[in-house]
């Protein structure tokens, strides 16, 4: 369901120093990303897949290369215009959940609209992951799963362009796992975001449009899946 | 065992990581030392010097004055039980001429045995030579006068003693332990270019008073301290028919009741300020360990899983603290020896002690290290106390998220405005309410003990402006008898003078049941405007016409209110008359009583007099003034209003300055410490809920401004509360600092509030802003995905 191109990636460099140690982490990665499309990067750890990721969120800065966002240049963009790119654009779906403790469910969805346009309201996002009736517990209150639903509302309620997802199940169980990657699966297709899914699992990059394989900081292979698989299906 | 190397490699490490936290608990303890080093050094070296001073002298314990009484009565006092030594002496209050000086100068001479050194009271040659026996005028001068006009042994100056002025020749230079801190009469503060004291021989005196055979003076030793009363009543006795006397011991003798007071503030401020900041360090030790324990849990669980025994990790953990104690203490010693040796200069400058150094007080530096190290354990208790408890497993696992819930203002108003970022902060905080409730009291502290040192200067305004409403007149002189009244006409024609007014000054006993006091009571005129009394609120009251008006510690220390009866007895009279209490006055500096002029010679025997008059002078005239009054047979004395006043400020300047700067200083560096602390631990525990605000698009600024919001509302509360206690502190130092000598009002301008508050909020800015400028290098990426 490929619609226009939101993003291009043109020679992405990225190098970690760590004292007189060098980890080059990506080395030269081109790939271009579309609405509606959803992409996963599979590969092993340290292969750069959550480099990439994060460079694509705004949250991590290239050592060379450039990231193109609708005829901008992510990549040369200063801390004040990469935190209005994050608010207005990008959600993120991390490993950790990463919701506020001090803050309920459907404080968490609000606080992440404000400043965006036209969002989800905080209620529905909720009821689209399940988690209305939770709604007003405290992070610390719910469950894993319910914790990860509260942050795919998070993520979706501001109607993001590109919707972020670094290994949503690696905390979870095997059922809990699929219900998240259903909702990101709908997500991606109602909302038409540009979807990025990292995984090292060959069973959940099965339900992307692509897949990109990385290895050693540099994409190994893409290849499309068609068709793609149904979340629903996946199991590991 | 083996393990015990790494851990303190690891401890070393853990100091670098901590670094900002680090300093400011050794910043704080450093404080708490040096005060205590400072003041207990500065004590002590004060108190030695003074105890082998007064040993060396033979310092009297028993102070008698009296109008005169015969060698004879002497006699029977040095024969009393209990008596140790008496000298006898003449004293008398003298206008002193020095060649090319205008300003007026008074003088108090006392008279030297013709043979030996006085049997007690004795004094110290710092220069020249002992004056010759028999009749040559010759003096001996104090060395703080002697040094403030460059006078040696050879120059010469004038005395007016009795009526008549003569040339003395200087031929000694002399300290003593009754003039350590030396004021004239009438004077407020030592004023070294305008009090001399004088010492002449026996003979000289008596000539100048004609009192051959007789004495004014009695310096008495006793061999108990504890038959003090005992000797003081069989001394009373025994100079009964002579007329009252005024005989008192050590703590009504001027020098020695001022250095007392000095010494006991000097005590409180060694003995609170240390204990504030000790109290400050353990709090800031608290926070920082348990935070420290917190995030390194998974090293504890690690260590222990490695077979590393719980006390060894605790100690681990405890020596950590410990070392930042010790540092501390190093630094606080190092600091408290330089302050101390600035404090005891400037201390030098107006006590005059033939040795004055400063030297450290081992009991209380031993003990100082022990509270600090005493603290620092206390501090690291909590801490600790987790480290040994935390089970292996439990320690590997991240730890449970934190439960939050709404906090009592949002329950109460859940309608309100409240952001999603201030909710983040108020439920922090009321998550934490206890270190949110020691955070406050602790920037609190820092606020009040600005206010209780700074309130000083208000103090001092207050009495400035007392000292300016209650005395108009540039002069005041003192004749060398008591005066017809008419003499205030030929008062009124001295060069320059434009309003002249009389007054009587007397030396009494005030009795009241069992309680009495010997002062001196005033006689003014009631239409008297060079000098007023009055109230508590400054507002000028008049003389009464019967009774008297007392200062209100003085009523206190007589147990009389207005419309009570007090006895009252010259000194050296025999005749007790009673008088009725009609005006309670303010009175911040001495004690002294006043009544109508009339009503005081009515009561006297002999024709009304009068002793002195304030003088209003042309300004321009005030040399030819000073010039035609010098030598003038009737002058004993003249002081100069606006030279009491400008020598008092400058003292008290001169002291407080130095003395509140540091507190001030200090009190700032702590409310850093505990800021920095408080946002150091805030960003530290909540650096995963930072990032992913910034993952959402927060920018560094608004996410800093959840530091700045939290430290806001602590600061927010700690003001208000430490300006209450702040005031609560600077009652007790009004009431530690109440003596006979002087009272402090307790007075807090909105100035001085604001300067403690100021302080404390940039203190807090600072710290804020330090910590907000790492959360702006903060690797989002890298905490966002870092494990639980």
């Amino acid at each position: 369901m490929r619609g226009e191109k939101t993003h291009s990636v043109r020679g992405l460099e990225r190098t970690y120093r760590t004292g007189s140690y060098e980890v080059h982490a990506l080395r030269g990665v081109d790939f271009e990303l579309c609405s509606g499309e959803l992409v996963a990067l599979l590969g092993p750890s340290g292969s750069g897949k959550s480099t990439l990721l994060n460079l694509l969120g705004g949250i991590d800065r290239a050592d060379g290369g450039e990231i193109w966002f609708r005829g901008e240049e992510l990549t040369r963009f200063d801390d004040r215009a990469l935190a209005r790119y994050r608010r207005r654009h990008v959600g993120f779906v991390l490993q950790s959940y990463n919701l506020i403790p001090s803050l309920t469910a459907r404080e968490n969805v609000e606080l992440a609209c404000a400043g965006a346009e036209g969002p989800i309201a905080a209620a529905d996002a909720l009821e689209l992951v399940g988690l209305r009736p939770r709604m007003d517990h405290f992070p610390g209150q719910l469950s894993g799963g319910e914790q990860q639903r509260a942050a795919v509302a998070r993520a979706i309620a501001k109607r993001p362009e590109l919707l972020l997802c670094d290994e949503p199940t690696g905390a979870l169980d095997s059922r809990a796992g699929v219900r998240i990657l259903e909702l990101i699966e709908r997500c991606s297709v109602e909302l038409g975001a540009a979807t990025v899914l990292v995984t090292h699992n060959a069973a959940i990059a099965a339900m992307a449009d692509r897949v990109l394989s990385l290895v050693d900081g540099s994409i190994a292979e893409a290849r499309g899946n068609a068709p793609r698989r149904n979340a629903r299906d996946i199991s590991w | 065992m083996n393990a015990l190397p790494i851990l303190q490699r690891k401890l070393l490490r853990e100091l670098g990581r901590i670094a900002g936290q680090a300093a400011a608990i050794i910043l704080v303890v450093a404080c708490a030392v040096a005060t205590a080093v400072m003041s207990f050094g500065v004590l002590r070296s004060l108190e030695q010097a003074r105890a082998q001073y007064y040993e060396r002298c033979r310092f009297a314990e028993l102070f008698v004055s009296l109008p005169r009484a015969p060698e004879s009565a002497a006699e029977a006092i040095r024969r009393q039980t209990g008596v140790e030594a008496v000298q006898t002496r003449l004293v008398a209050d003298v206008a002193v001429g020095l060649a090319g000086v205008d300003d007026p100068i008074a003088g108090r001479l006392l008279s030297l045995p013709e043979r030996g050194e006085p049997e007690v009271n004795a004094i110290v040659l710092r220069r020249g030579r002992w004056v010759g026996a028999g009749v040559a005028l010759e003096v001996i001068v104090s060395e703080s006068f002697a040094d403030a006009h460059g006078l040696e042994p050879g120059a010469r100056l004038s005395v007016l003693v009795g009526g008549r002025s003569r040339e003395m020749s200087i031929v000694g230079i002399a300290l003593s332990p009754e003039y350590v801190y030396a004021l004239g009469p009438g004077m407020i503060a030592p004023d070294d270019r305008r009090f001399a004291i004088l010492w002449t021989g026996r003979r000289v005196l008596e000539s100048a008073l004609g009192a051959g055979g007789e004495f004014n003076d009695l310096a008495i030793r006793v061999k108990e301290a504890a038959a003090l009363d005992d000797v003081a009543r069989q001394v009373e006795a025994v100079l009964a028919p002579y007329g009252a006397a005024d005989v008192h011991g050590r703590e009504r003798q001027p020098s020695h009741a001022f250095l007392s007071a000095m010494f006991h503030q000097i005590a409180g401020v060694g003995r609170i300020a240390p204990a504030i900041f000790l109290a400050v360090a353990a709090f800031l030790v608290h926070g920082v360990l348990g935070r420290l324990v917190e995030s390194q849990r998974q090293h504890i669980g690690l260590m222990k899983a490695l077979g590393i025994g719980d006390a060894a990790i605790g100690w681990h953990y405890l020596e950590l603290v410990l070392v930042l104690g010790a540092i501390g203490i190093a630094a606080g010693l190092a600091a408290g020896t330089i302050l101390g040796h600035g404090l005891t200069r400037l201390y030098a400058g107006f006590f005059h002690f033939p040795n004055l150094s400063f030297r450290h007080d081992p009991p209380s530096v031993l003990a100082a290290c022990a509270v600090a190290l005493a603290a620092m354990a206390i501090g690291a208790y909590r801490g600790v106390r987790a480290v040994s408890r935390l089970a292996p497993a439990l320690a590997l696992a991240p730890p449970a998220p934190p439960g939050y819930g709404r906090t009592w203002p949002e329950r109460l108003a859940p309608w309100g405005p409240t952001g999603g970022t201030t909710r983040m902060v108020l439920r922090h905080l009321g998550r934490f309410p206890l270190r949110a409730a020691l955070t406050v009291m602790g920037l609190a502290l820092a606020v009040a003990l600005q206010i209780a040192m700074l309130f000083s200067f208000d103090a001092l305004d207050r009495i400035l402006d007392f000292q300016a409403r209650s005395e108009a007149s540039d002069f005041s002189v003192l004749f060398a008898r008591p005066l017809p009244g008419a003499a205030i006409e030929e008062a009124a024609r001295w060069p320059g003078v434009l309003k002249a007014e009389a007054w009587r000054m007397l030396s009494v006993r005030l009795g009241s049941g069992v309680q009495a006091h010997v002062v001196n009571v005033t006689g003014l005129a009631q239409s008297a405007r060079l000098r007023t009394l009055l109230d508590a609120d400054l507002v000028a009251v008049p003389v009464p016409r019967q009774g008297l008006a007392l200062p209100g510690k003085l009523a206190a220390l007589l147990h009389v209110g207005v419309g009570d009866s007090v006895t009252l007895q010259p000194v050296g009279s025999r005749r007790t008359l009673e008088l009725p209490v009609a005006r309670i006055v303010e009175q911040y500096i001495g004690l002294d009583a006043y009544m109508d002029l009339d009503a005081l010679n009515a009561l006297l025997p002999g024709d009304p007099a009068i002793g002195g008059t304030d003088l209003a002078i042309d300004p321009a005239r005030r040399g030819e003034f000073l010039r035609a009054l010098k030598g003038n047979g009737i002058v004993a004395g003249i002081s100069e209003r606006s030279a009491v006043l400008a020598s008092f400020r400058d003292t008290m300047l001169r002291t407080l300055t130095l003395i509140v700067s540091f507190f001030v200083a200090f009190a700032a560096l702590t409310a850093s410490g505990i800021a920095f602390s408080s946002a150091w631990i805030t960003l530290s525990e909540r650096e995963r809920e930072f990032a992913t605000l910034a993952s959402l698009g927060f920018g560094a600024a608004e996410v800093s401004r959840i530091l700045a919001l939290e430290n806001a509302i602590l600061v927010g509360l700690a003001l208000p509360l430490g300006s209450v206690l702040g005031y609560g502190l600077a009652w007790l130092v009004a009431q530690r600092l109440d003596t006979e000598l002087y009272r402090v009002p307790l007075v807090v301008s909105a100035h001085t509030v604001a300067i403690a508050v100021l302080v404390v909020v940039a203190a807090t800015l600072l710290a804020t802003w330090t910590v907000a400028r790492r959360l702006r290098r903060m690797d989002v990426a890298a905490v966002l995905n870092a494990t639980q």
